[in-house]
């Protein structure tokens, strides 16, 4: 699975986008960003405030109960400023 | 939904809004109204340098589409163009362009202004400031402001 970075979320990975193989047990856009918070301390400040963070599956926006079966890619990104 | 198509482009490059415009309206006679929103970069009273604009390609048009999509469901509008930015954008540089018309101004007026709110919350794009003093400078947050006027428009009929 694709998981993309954007803005300050991007910088704080340290990273723009990384490849998982998804763990079992992960079956929702919660789940995976609390299990990616979990990987280094990038990651941690990343998702500190996991309510804040936006997330799209597949390009569409989701919330957070998503389930994430079937998903080929999956970003996450702090609230849009664009305009 | 309408057999026409938004015109819908996500570029670093500058445009021209009064163009555009002319490119939207060209030979068309059933037209009565014309609204074009330009959004540009402003300097802070002087203290910014310049805008960086990070978007998430393909996301950012997926998510535009359906924003003019959804407008031209709620009113009667005949033609919608909307051109972002991304990239370095300096003071005095448009950043967005929003054209809505239609037979008469009040679908025009009110497309264009539910357009640009729903651009500024839910289109994936997040602006960072550079500081003529400190270089580099901070993500602008989102402002409760924006969430509120796009609030403000009741979900469509059918809608979740």
């Amino acid at each position: 699975m694709r998981i993309r970075y954007f803005a300050w979320v991007r910088e704080r990975v340290g990273s723009p986008e990384e490849t998982i193989e998804l763990p079992e047990g992960i079956a929702s856009v919660r789940d995976l960003i609390a299990w990616l918070a979990g990987r280094d301390e990038g990651h941690a400040a990343a998702f500190a405030e996991p309510d804040v963070i936006r997330a799209a599956i597949d390009l569409e926006h989701v919330d957070h109960d998503t389930p994430l079966a079937g998903a080929r890619e999956v970003a996450f990104f702090p609230p849009m400023t664009g305009g | 939904m309408p057999e026409w198509k938004p015109a819908i482009r996500v570029q670093p490059e500058p445009f021209d809004a009064a163009a555009e415009a002319r490119r939207m309206t060209e030979g068309r006679k059933d037209l009565g109204a014309l609204v074009s929103f330009v959004g540009l970069c402003r300097d802070e009273g002087g203290t910014l340098e310049a805008l960086e604009l990070e978007h998430y390609p393909g996301m950012a048009e997926e998510a535009i589409g359906a924003i003019a999509r959804e407008a031209a469901e709620r009113w009667p509008v005949a033609a919608i163009t909307i051109i972002h930015r991304y990239g370095r954008i300096a003071p005095g540089e448009p950043i967005v362009v929003v054209l809505a018309a239609s037979a008469h101004r009040e679908a025009a007026f009110e497309a264009a202004s539910f357009l640009m709110d729903f651009l500024k919350t839910r289109a994936p794009f997040w602006k960072k400031e550079h500081r003529r003093d400190a270089g580099p400078g901070d993500w602008v947050a989102a402002k409760a402001s924006d969430d509120a006027a796009a609030g403000r428009w009741r979900p469509a009929r059918g809608a979740k």
